[in-house]
């Protein structure tokens, strides 16, 4: 069919066909269309299902709960969709929140003791611990992208590397321990803070809860703007436009699709990678001090679990784990399908367990999705 | 005839113990097809990386519009004008073709007046017309790389060789990989190059291309040019004796 010749014969018949042709050409548009947005889809579906068969689901408090669970996976899974869009893999990212989570703890902790003032003990610790992040990063793009070790492997070694360190910062234990009670107010003010609040019967409040609430209103009060979703969000609008708009968004896509493509149109692609590596130990980081945050407690462990949803997140969201193809958007779907999942499952007072099956069975439909969304592709191209 | 576009004088190459080129003149001259015609190991594509810079030739001196480039960086003689394109066409085949033509250099333009965003359709259409004067229809130029057909490819990599204002093309086997009309979109890119009045130079084993679009043929066998014929001259009975070595002999040789 690629002959010319031939082609135009096809464009003849096609147009003589008429009804039967142009519906088959209407169903591929609505197959194109389901395989393009299957993930918006499912996540739409999934939250009618848990909204009509869960009571409490289906609440602005719930979905604010649910958006504050998923920013963990979520930051995660930013920096990951840089690194499997370059064909790469970043295994160490769950310790690095850990690693993170704990430089931070530490730091606010040894500075607040020594004195200082709480708040800046917090900015130093924050500091501190989005820094840290970076030096995994580093490494691991180092490795990859100068010595050529392969993403899995070098990643595989940070892994190991970076729970020790972290783990060797709460001297073998699973947390910081002896954060003053004012500090943990101060953590708790912003990780389980809200830039607005609606009390039913009562309205909104901006910044904080009016001090003399009744119990009872407390339990109904609904955080609509929450300090770690919006960070998130903020995180995301950052990275999914300097991946979608940007020159090196760009040259990402180009090492993606072919390194050896990027080398000779003069794509610095060891220096690319190394940035890319570091862009994920970050928003490793900053999920590792937003966990701190919101639970008050620096834990080696933060982001254990949260590595292979993370990656989950990432497939399902369509990016392809080849390289190439994916965006940062496919990854916020994946993380709030799993988040979603995860709440739901609860609501439904099912064995959370059956959330690690469910997930694994999504993975794998987003992947046949993929193979297929390019299949059809292929086949439009070649009509 | 005119002064040649390209020479190179003296040329040797050695790989260890190995001779892979051995003293060779080979130039090119403005608006022809040269065909590097040999056997696999006959040096050929030794001879065009000591052009494009890729190897570092041991003798000899390689000149382009006058200037001396031997030895330079691969970089420095693609931004002469020199380009290659090799088999695989080091193109990225999950963007579309804009993206392809621009790899590298990419045009951005500022989001807000502020932040510098790449320019899509700025380089799509740049990229369509660019296409459009070598003949060649995309149907959809959104379209990813990795739909297009063989032939597609070959030439949204010569489009943008010649984008970026290439004076000399180098092509290392175009026409391996494609069908037989994919092959016959290819010779035509090759003759429209010519009739801008570009050179190139093409590396194939395939008799029937070299014959369909080649001025001259260059014949090297063990690192040494054995022949250099005319497009009138030639045959492609003559062109194989050279190439197997059996045209001093009177061709009665047994060819296999």
């Amino acid at each position: 069919m690629e002959d010319t010749a031939q082609k135009e014969a096809f464009m003849g018949l096609k147009a003589k066909l008429g009804d039967a042709q142009r519906q088959s050409l209407v169903n591929s548009r609505f197959i194109d269309f389901l395989t393009k947005s299957w993930s918006y889809l499912f996540l739409l579906a999934l939250v009618v299902y848990f909204s009509v068969t869960g009571t409490g689901f289906f609440s602005v408090r719930n979905f604010s709960s649910i958006l504050t669970t998923s920013t963990l996976i979520m930051l995660m899974s930013i920096g990951q969709t840089y690194v499997v869009i370059t064909a790469g893999i970043d295994l160490s990212i769950g310790w690095t929140v850990g690693l993170s989570s704990v430089t931070t703890a530490r730091v606010m902790r040894d500075l607040a003791d020594s004195g200082n003032d709480v708040a800046y003990a917090m900015l130093a610790g924050v500091f501190a611990g989005l820094l840290v992040a970076l030096i995994p990063g580093l490494i691991n793009g180092l490795l990859v992208a100068r010595v050529k070790v392969p993403p899995f492997i070098a990643t595989l070694g940070m892994f190991g590397i970076v729970r020790g360190a972290a783990f060797l910062l709460t001297d073998g234990q699973q947390v910081v321990r002896g954060l003053s009670s004012e500090l943990r107010e101060s953590l708790r003010m912003i990780g389980n803070g809200s830039l607005l609040y609606y009390i039913p019967d009562d309205g909104f409040h901006w910044f904080a809860l009016p001090p003399d609430l009744e119990p009872q209103q407390l339990r109904v009060v609904s955080q609509l703007l929450p300090y770690p979703v919006i960070i998130t969000a903020l995180v995301v609008i950052v990275f999914a436009f300097i991946l979608a708009r940007t020159k090196f968004g760009r040259h990402t896509y180009v090492i993606g699709g072919s390194e050896e493509a990027a080398r000779r149109s003069g794509i610095n692609v060891d220096r690319h990678l190394v940035i890319i590596y570091v862009i994920c130990g970050f928003t490793a980081g900053i999920a590792g001090v937003l966990h701190l945050f919101r639970f008050t407690a620096g834990a080696p462990q933060a982001g254990e679990a949260a590595l292979l949803s993370s990656v989950a997140a990432v497939v399902i969201g369509g990016t392809n784990l080849f390289g190439g193809e994916g965006d940062i958007m496919g990854a916020v779907i994946g993380s709030l399908i799993i988040a979603v999942l995860q709440t739901g499952l609860v609501i439904l007072n099912i064995d959370s367990i059956w959330q690690f099956i469910v997930v694994g069975i999504v993975i794998i439909i987003a992947v046949l999705v993929n193979q297929l969304q390019n299949a059809l592709e292929r086949m439009q191209a070649n009509v | 005839m005119s002064e040649p576009i390209l020479t190179a004088t003296g040329m040797s190459k050695y790989f260890g113990g190995l001779t892979a080129v051995d003293n060779v003149d080979f130039a090119v001259y403005p608006g022809e097809v040269v065909a590097l015609l040999g056997d696999n190991g006959a040096g050929k594509s030794t001879l065009i990386k000591c052009i494009s810079g890729v190897y570092r030739p041991e003798h000899g001196q390689v000149s382009f519009n006058g200037e001396d480039i031997t030895s330079h960086a691969p970089a420095d003689i693609r931004s002469r004008g020199i380009e290659t394109i090799y088999q695989d066409l080091a193109l990225a085949e999950n963007l579309d073709v804009g993206a392809n033509v621009f790899l590298g250099k990419e045009k951005t333009r500022r989001l807000f007046g502020l932040i510098p965003v790449t320019d899509d359709n700025y380089m799509r259409e740049e990229a369509s017309t660019a296409l459009d004067e070598l003949d060649i229809h995309i149907p959809s130029l959104k379209q990813r790389l990795v739909n297009l057909s063989g032939g597609q490819r070959q030439a949204v990599a010569i489009a943008r060789a010649m984008y970026w204002n290439a004076k000399l093309v180098i092509m290392d086997e175009p026409t391996a990989a494609l069908g037989v009309p994919e092959q016959r979109k290819v010779l035509a890119l090759i003759r429209s190059l010519r009739e801008q009045n570009i050179p190139v130079i093409l590396i194939s084993h395939t008799m029937h291309d070299v014959m369909a679009v080649a001025d001259r043929m260059v014949v090297m066998r063990r690192g040494r040019i054995v022949a250099d014929i005319q497009r009138a001259d030639a045959s492609e009975e003559l062109i194989v004796k050279h190439i197997v070595g059996t045209a001093d002999n009177g061709g009665n040789a047994v060819m296999i």
